[in-house]
């Protein structure tokens, strides 16, 4: 049977949904409000960021978000009424800024 | 409550060759009539040229779906009352072709359910001797509510990729070969699953979830959709497996 390339795709955006509603909330609690609340000290969430689970678990929540983004943005745009000889174009870049944004953060995250 | 409410009628008569125009009636606003009661009034008293179709009355055939007030329902279970004061705009249902006023040409919904082979397939056919396919509840509960599906096709009238995607199956087609694929009964889900997993099928619905919202039946399409997807993937990854199949 000849596949959709679409799954490739579909599972990293859901992927996506799944971390960005459970774990990107916390990490912006934690690093949004409770850190400059100064309800955890600075050094406690070095600490907890020094593990290489950890690290990988924001990498993995940052990036997945980006790829859940991407998919979204093109997608939407569509529904909007987008020209759809514009799809192509739109969902390369989408894909190439969300690529971008998984470097940025393993680079950031993983370092 | 006033006395009557103002409807303003789409109207689309080809054989003049004009551009659509809305035409307005004013109707008695009892307290049980319906929109589909309204347009039978202007039909009897006061315009007999005026085309729609309806058939039950009661929210089972599913012929009777326009847009009041831009959104898709089966006329038949929409009360004028919860529209006062109007006036109440109606429409064709968005999506399709206009044939003649409110009536929309259903022609490429039809074919493309009927592609889907929405219908028992099996491998061995029992004989009358051999009695009948039994199922549990448990597996009747697998597919039960999208067999409610009466063809509405409000759903697409709803759907914003059905509108600009000319070979998207859309929302009830994809639910009834759901129906059929998750009956325990039925042997065809390997014929169905080239058309169903191709980009027209599930991989073109952007999970926007308007069809499950305006469905009268509450067949929940978009679910139906959402586990298809997790079927296909599933199979799609597994094909790249030693011991998959391709």
């Amino acid at each position: 049977m000849r596949y959709s390339s679409e799954p490739i795709f579909w599972v990293l955006f859901s992927a996506g949904g799944v971390v960005t509603a459970f774990l990107l909330p916390v990490l912006i609690v934690m690093t949004g409000f409770v850190l400059p609340a100064d309800e955890v000290t600075f050094t406690h969430l070095d600490d907890v960021f020094g593990n290489v689970l950890v690290r990988l678990v924001i990498f993995a929540t940052v990036s997945l978000s980006f790829m859940h983004w991407a998919n979204r943005f093109r997608h939407t745009l569509n529904d909007m009424g987008m020209a759809k000889s514009l799809f192509p174009l739109v969902s390369v870049l989408s894909y190439i800024a969300a690529g971008a944004g998984t470097v940025w953060a393993a680079v950031v995250v993983l370092n | 409550m006033a006395d009557t409410i103002t409807i303003e009628v789409f109207r689309y008569r080809p054989e003049d060759g004009a551009e659509p125009v809305y035409d307005t009636f004013d109707v008695p606003l009892r307290q049980e009539w319906r929109v589909l009661d309204a347009l039978n009034h202007v039909k009897d008293e006061v315009d007999g040229s005026l085309t729609f179709r309806w058939s039950c009355r009661m929210g089972v055939c599913g012929s009777c779906g326009m847009m009041v007030n831009g959104v898709p329902k089966l006329t038949c279970s929409a009360f004028l009352r919860d529209f006062a004061p109007g006036p109440i705009r109606i429409d064709p249902l968005d999506g399709f072709p206009v044939e003649r006023d409110l009536v929309t040409v259903l022609d490429d919904f039809m074919g493309k359910l009927s592609a889907v082979t929405p219908w028992m397939v099996h491998k061995d056919e029992r004989s009358v001797e051999q009695g009948e396919y039994r199922q549990s509840p448990a597996e009747l509960a697998q597919f039960k509510q999208y067999s409610m599906c009466i063809n509405c096709t409000l759903c697409y009238a709803a759907c914003p990729v059905y509108t600009h995607e000319d070979d998207f199956l859309g929302p009830a087609v994809l639910a009834l070969a759901q129906r059929y694929n998750l009956d325990s009964r039925d042997d065809g889900n390997e014929q169905r699953y080239p058309l169903i997993w191709s980009d027209s099928g599930i991989w073109d619905c952007t999970f926007v979830g308007e069809c499950s919202v305006v469905c009268p039946k509450h067949v929940d399409p978009s679910a139906a959709i959402q586990q298809a997807k997790v079927q296909s993937a599933q199979s799609f990854f597994a094909s790249f497996l030693p011991f998959g199949k391709r």
